[in-house]
């Protein structure tokens, strides 16, 4: 196998998916998001509470919590700006995703060709968005250390609901994320080394591809 | 107090006015709280503010400070003319029935006697008639026009609620349902207990407020009676002790007078004392004062006072002019003072005018003042900008701070409201190089009778003869001194009864109770009144028995009550004139056939048998009953007139002609400084608060945090006319000084309207200085005048004129 | 401060086991009687003296009130408020603190195993050594009593003296109150009390005075005679038919589990999915395809 992949990378064509500084920016996201889903999950639910630990403390967890998420909004901040114009939503998404089952399905040659991000992409982009702007908003509000006492106690309590039930859902779409990573083969490498290979794109960005080819020329 | 603390709970109608008892009388208070949830009581809280008191009244009435005399001749007025008075009390234990001499008259505001150029009365027509052998005339028909009871009608006749109403801004329905609350109490079923302190005393006739209630409580038949009484609330744990003990030029313990220059002899001294009745029947107590005075004497100067010598009585001062506080600092003033001794006293933050204190004190060669804290008084020279305007450049006075310990640093007494003095032991010793108020005495004596020893001097004899016999003569103790105010015998004494029996106290022996005080030198006391709080039984002030057999609140067994260890004084009068007691329900002591017995100690001959003699209840008063009219005791007159405070922005409703107390006393340079109501034309009003006591606890972080800093209370109009809302700073001016404060603006304190014309008050709480743990403030006494009443001289604290203006926002 | 037994514990913040239930204390309440306070701040005295706290030195602004505000070291505050009411003054005076819930809105939102607990004589508590300083328990309480301090990031309130009450005495504020308007005892007997009170009050003329206890939160051991129980809020704001925030009872308590089925649902989809399609990877012939495109438009 190995030596087969080999002889075959020799003859394939490789594109790069991600640039390095694409690359930097999404995993320091990552790594924000993971320690803030860790210390997150903690003050959530009481069986999590033990992850406080690897932080430290209780004390640590909830100092350290609050900047981990100024530094995660900072970051997606420059993720956003650098991929905002490729998850603008287009009338072939739509289109994608009426086709989602096929996708789930393998079936590929039913889902209308995708550009460099598909609709899931796209939506992973939107939910982790808007998540990350609620949850940077209403964690302000909780920010007992320095706007303790700055918000009217009303607003303080609509912002821990909206934290929880936003990180939730971040947490659920990291997941889908995730694991939409490791289900299509060479998406990881794509994030971690940064090139796929011609085959990749056809079978995930089709029109992605098309358009590459064409930039060749 | 005439009756005590706990005796508060019986009361069914709880009158607190000239006082605010929750702020200042915090933990007493209690027992009016016990007397609304326990016995149903009803509080009525007269004041010109809404204090924390009136918050849990059932009734408030507000007043124009100043107007007390007004507004209690009112009561006076509405009781007498409603016939709502206890008349067989009446006739039986007050004056009522005595008739007044020829010659006594009130016309345009003044007593009979006036003499303007003195400011002062001859007194002589203020007296009752007498007959042949000396006794007062009376006439129990109460037809005669010139008895007490017919001339008191006459005089407060004039005190109608409309005229209330015009004088004290108190709305007449207000007025009224105060009235018909306290005339509730004028049956003998239920009693009215008066509760007041400086607001009452603070004036230029303070006196006369305390005369009014004492008549009202006659007429109703309140004193001697459980829940009854007229009740000074003092306002430290220890001042009744210091006015039991005549800390005055005038006095010596146990309220006995200091002999004045003209009495140069013990007996020309003791001429006016002692007092003999003048009705038949009468014991008059006051007849036993030598046997009082000499046994002090003999506490005094030990050996060295005989019969010869007059038991010392040359050693003693005479008193030529009254040296109270306002006329020291006068004497400093003019610079005719060298040296000051400030003992537990902040004069610089507690007499009036300011300015005129730094300028007296700054003339003196030494100041000495013992105290645990560093008080403003020991840093008068300081320079604090406006709030204490010295120049320490100028001021040559050497200050010397001997630092004293705190109260739970050394054991004594303390003597509280209701005249039981409780003995304290020592919680901790004394920080630093403090010593107790007692060492810093003995060594200062100790030195200068070494000095007249060595160097001999004038008149070295009053020092020389002191009886000085103490274990160690530098360091007294309190229980040692305690002894020696319970006083001993001096030699063997003799029962009266049977002199062939065994005495009844051997040489040495400690004195049971001040019925066995000698006057021939065989006994020394130092207090007689205190007599009996510490006998051969054991310090009687460190009992701790809380029981309460009767459920009276008479505690027989906790501590020891003056005189007598008494809880109710006057009891005599809870019973009619059969020795039955008018009401089962407020019994206290009764004619049991053989003796008088009840649950307190008898306020009277214990086997006066009252179906024989026809002895009144008031044995101190040579009439032997309640004086409604005061003969020539009190300087105003026998009843009390309303005179305006000194600065007062109302005409005085009552005569034209007599503005303010004609006999008030006023020192030359401080009349040119009261202010007048067109400059000044807002009546302020100092006080206390609760969260601090005077100018001790600002040094204490924790007061500080419940009340950090200086204030002025104002009304909601006044702020709205002057443009101050609530937490800007503002200025408040008198025509003496200034302060700067920060406003609290309330519903509480609300304009009075005074013959048709609003008067705003600005209430001004005392606490702040210039050192401590509070934010530095301005003291009142940069704004108050300098005059007082003309009986005690208790300066003008509760009504003067100001000014008030918005210097900014909150600093 | 933990001042009693793990055994006297009936519910711990941030905890799934069941609390011990061998120990059935009496309810203990405490009452204060707002028609009996004078306002004297005897008992902010007496909460820093036994508490060793020693808030700032504050300024005046106006008002009576100081500390103006609860705080980290003003565990209790004496509110005023002047009340008129056809033409008659009152000046209402309340002593401020913590409630002490039967159901705590506190510790349901604590998300800190045992920084509070509540004891089975009704006492809730905070352990201060198991404080995160989150501040989530302000957040939760109906009442707005706790404090997180700056200084050490950790929630503070009134302990109801738990230490005091332990060795059987009355909190520092009871023992201190000179005209009885605190009380303390059991609940079934300060319920007692004040019933007495209140009969005294409407034989005043208050014929709406009544007892606070506020069911909204399950009663609390904290209570109050009020001369105008119809009227709560007059007294500075305390709550009428207060209870834990539906925020707050949503986000702790419904969200949990929803929020844990779905990322558990979203777990076992991926698992289960790529157990069951398996990886999707990419084949010679889409490379085919792709080097076939490149090669068209190269062409």
């Amino acid at each position: 196998m190995t030596t087969s992949t080999e002889k075959v990378a020799v003859v394939r064509d490789t594109y790069t998916r991600y640039n390095p500084s694409e690359r930097a920016n999404h995993w320091l996201v990552v790594v924000c998001a993971l320690l803030l889903m860790l210390s997150g999950l903690a003050f959530f639910h009481p069986v999590f509470f033990w992850l406080t630990a690897l932080f430290g403390g209780g004390q640590a967890a909830r100092a350290i919590h609050p900047w981990i998420g100024v530094v995660l909004a900072i970051s997606f901040t420059f993720m956003g700006i650098r991929f905002f114009r490729q998850n603008i939503w287009t009338k072939e998404d739509s289109e994608w995703m009426s086709h989602v089952g096929d996708v789930i399905n393998h079936r590929e040659d039913k889902v209308p060709e995708a550009g460099r991000f598909n609709a899931a992409q796209k939506l992973v982009f939107y939910v982790m968005f808007w998540s990350v702007v609620t949850l940077f908003l209403s964690g302000l509000v909780l920010w007992q250390h320095y706007f303790g006492d700055a918000f009217p106690i009303g607003l303080q309590r609509f912002a821990g609901l909206v934290h929880a039930v936003m990180a939730a859902a971040m947490i659920i779409t990291m997941i889908i994320h995730i694991y939409a990573a490791i289900w299509n083969a060479g998406s990881v490498r794509a994030m971690t080394r940064g090139p796929v290979t011609g085959g990749w794109l056809w079978k995930h960005h089709r029109r992605f591809l098309r358009e590459e080819v064409g930039g060749r020329k | 107090m005439t009756n005590g603390w706990n005796d508060i709970k019986n009361a069914d109608v709880v009158l607190v006015m000239g006082g605010n008892a929750a702020e200042a009388h915090t933990c007493g208070f209690k027992w009016v709280t016990e007397a609304k949830s326990g016995n149903g009581a009803k509080l009525i809280v007269v004041d010109p503010r809404f204090t924390r008191t009136a918050a849990v009244s059932d009734l408030y009435a507000p007043l124009r400070p100043g107007s007390d005399i007004a507004f209690l001749g009112g009561i006076i007025h509405y009781l007498l003319s409603n016939e709502k008075i206890f008349k067989d009390y009446v006739l039986a234990y007050t004056n009522a029935a005595f008739i007044v001499k020829e010659g006594f008259g009130f016309e345009d505001g003044l007593f009979s006697g006036y003499n303007a150029e003195k400011r002062d009365y001859d007194r002589s027509s203020w007296d009752y008639e007498y007959d042949e052998a000396g006794q007062a005339k009376l006439d129990p028909t109460l037809e005669n026009p010139r008895c007490v009871f017919n001339l008191l009608k006459v005089h407060y006749s004039r005190y109608t609620a409309e005229m209330v109403e015009k004088t004290c801004g108190t709305p007449k329905d207000l007025f009224l349902k105060v009235c018909e609350l306290i005339a509730t109490t004028a049956t003998g079923a239920k009693t009215l207990t008066s509760l007041y302190a400086l607001g009452w005393t603070q004036h230029s006739k303070g006196s006369q407020n305390i005369r009014n209630i004492a008549i009202i409580q006659l007429l109703l038949g309140n004193m001697g009676v459980p829940g009854g009484g007229i009740n000074a609330l003092r306002g430290h744990s220890n001042v009744q002790g210091i006015t039991d003990f005549g800390l005055f030029s005038n006095s010596v313990p146990g309220y006995l007078a200091m002999p004045n220059s003209k009495e140069t002899t013990l007996e020309e001294y003791l001429k006016t004392r002692a007092f003999k009745p003048i009705r038949p029947d009468q014991m008059s107590f006051l007849q036993n004062y030598r046997k009082f005075f000499v046994s002090f004497l003999k506490a005094m100067y030990g050996k060295n006072a005989t019969a010869e010598n007059q038991f010392g009585f040359d050693w003693l001062p005479k008193v030529d002019v009254n040296l109270d506080t306002l006329r020291q600092f006068e004497l400093m003033f003019q610079g005719k003072m060298n040296g000051f001794i400030c003992q537990g006293f902040n004069p610089l933050m507690s007499v009036p005018n300011r300015k005129k204190l730094i300028a007296g004190l700054s003339k003196l060669k030494y100041l000495v003042v013992m105290d645990p804290l560093h008080t403003e008084t020991a840093h008068f020279f300081e320079n604090h900008g406006e709030m204490n305007d010295a120049d320490p450049a100028k001021i040559a006075t050497e200050v010397f701070l001997l630092p004293t310990n705190c109260f739970a640093e050394e054991e004594g007494t303390f003597t509280n409201s209701g005249r039981v003095i409780q003995w304290h032991w020592k919680a901790a010793e004394p920080p630093g190089q403090a010593r107790t108020d007692i060492q810093i005495m003995a060594d200062l004596f100790l030195r200068l009778k070494a000095l007249y020893a060595k160097e001999g001097g004038k008149f070295p004899d009053p020092i020389m003869n002191v009886d000085w016999s103490y274990r160690n003569p530098a360091k007294p103790t309190a229980d040692e001194l305690l002894r020696e105010i319970n006083g001993r015998a001096l030699a063997d004494l003799p029962d009266p009864a049977d002199a062939t029996k065994p005495p009844i106290k051997k040489a040495g022996e400690l004195m049971d109770i001040f019925a066995q005080l000698k006057d021939d030198g065989t006994t020394s006391c130092a207090n007689w009144i205190y007599s009996g709080c510490y006998t051969e039984k054991g310090n009687m002030t460190a009992r701790r028995d809380p029981s309460d057999p009767s459920g009276k609140g008479i505690h027989p067994n906790w501590g020891y009550a003056w005189p007598a260890n008494r809880r109710i004084l006057y009891n005599r009068a809870s019973a009619d004139p059969s020795g039955k007691a008018w009401n089962a329900k407020k019994k206290v002591i009764e004619w049991n056939g053989s003796r008088w017995a009840g649950i307190d100690v008898p306020d009277f001959g214990p086997l006066i048998d009252p179906t024989q003699k026809a002895t009144g209840p008031f044995i101190m008063n040579p009439e032997g009953v309640g004086r409604l009219f005061t003969r020539g005791m009190m300087r105003e007159g026998p009843f009390p007139e309303h005179y305006e405070p000194f600065e007062s922005p109302v005409a005085n409703p009552f005569h034209t002609k007599v503005q303010s107390n004609p006999v008030a006393r006023v020192f030359k340079g401080d009349l040119e400084v009261f202010g007048k109501s067109e400059d000044f034309p807002y009546v302020a009003t100092t006080y206390r608060l609760v969260e601090h006591f005077h100018y001790w606890t600002k040094h204490a972080k924790m007061n500080a945090v419940l009340q950090p800093e200086l204030f002025v209370e104002i009304g909601e109009q006044l702020a709205k006319d002057k443009g101050i809302a609530s937490g800007d700073m503002v200025e408040v001016s008198s025509n003496r000084g200034r302060i700067k404060a920060k406003a609290v603006v309330t519903k509480r304190i609300r304009p009075l309207v005074c013959d048709g014309k609003p008067v705003h008050i600005v209430g001004i709480p005392i606490h702040w200085g210039f050192i401590g743990a509070t934010k530095k403030g301005f003291g009142a006494n940069q704004l108050t005048p300098y005059v007082g009443d003309a009986n005690t001289e208790t300066p003008e604290y509760k009504a003067f004129l100001v000014n008030i203006k918005r210097i900014g926002p909150a600093a | 401060m933990a001042s009693l037994q793990s055994l006297d514990v009936r519910n711990r913040s941030a905890s799934t086991a069941v609390p011990p239930s061998v120990r059935k204390d009496l309810e203990v309440a405490k009452l204060i009687d707002v028609s009996k306070c004078i306002g004297c701040k005897a008992c902010q005295s007496a909460c820093m003296a036994w508490n060793d706290l020693r808030p700032d030195v504050g300024v005046n602004s106006g008002i009576y009130d100081n500390p103006e505000n609860l705080g980290p070291a003003a565990w209790t505050v004496m509110r005023y408020t002047e009340h008129e009411e056809a033409g008659r003054l009152e000046w209402l005076i309340r002593k401020d603190g913590c409630m002490h819930c039967t159901d705590p809105g506190c510790l349901k939102a604590c998300p800190s195993p045992g920084a509070i607990v509540q004891y089975a004589n009704g006492i809730v508590d905070f352990v201060q050594e198991n404080c995160i300083g989150c501040g989530y328990c302000v957040k939760g309480c109906p009442f707005n009593v706790p404090r997180i301090s700056k200084a050490d990031n950790r929630a503070y309130k009134c302990t109801l003296c738990s230490d005091r009450v332990a060795v059987g005495q009355s909190p520092a504020c009871a023992k201190a109150c000179p005209t009885g308007a605190i009380v303390f005892g059991s609940k079934e007997s300060m319920v007692d009390h004040a019933q007495g009170r209140i009969k005294d009050l409407q034989s005043r003329g208050y014929d709406k005075a009544g007892l606070y206890d506020p069911q909204g939160v399950g009663g609390t051991h904290v209570m109050y005679v009020l001369h105008h129980a119809d009227r709560p809020e007059l007294y500075s704001g305390l709550p009428n038919n207060p209870e834990i925030s539906p925020m707050v009872a949503l986000w702790k308590g419904a969200l949990k589990p929803l929020s844990m089925i779905g990322m558990g649902m979203a777990l076992l989809a991926g698992l289960f999915h790529f157990v069951t399609k398996g990886p999707n990877e990419v084949t010679e012939a889409d490379e085919e395809n792709a080097r076939k495109l490149k090669g068209r438009d190269a062409a």
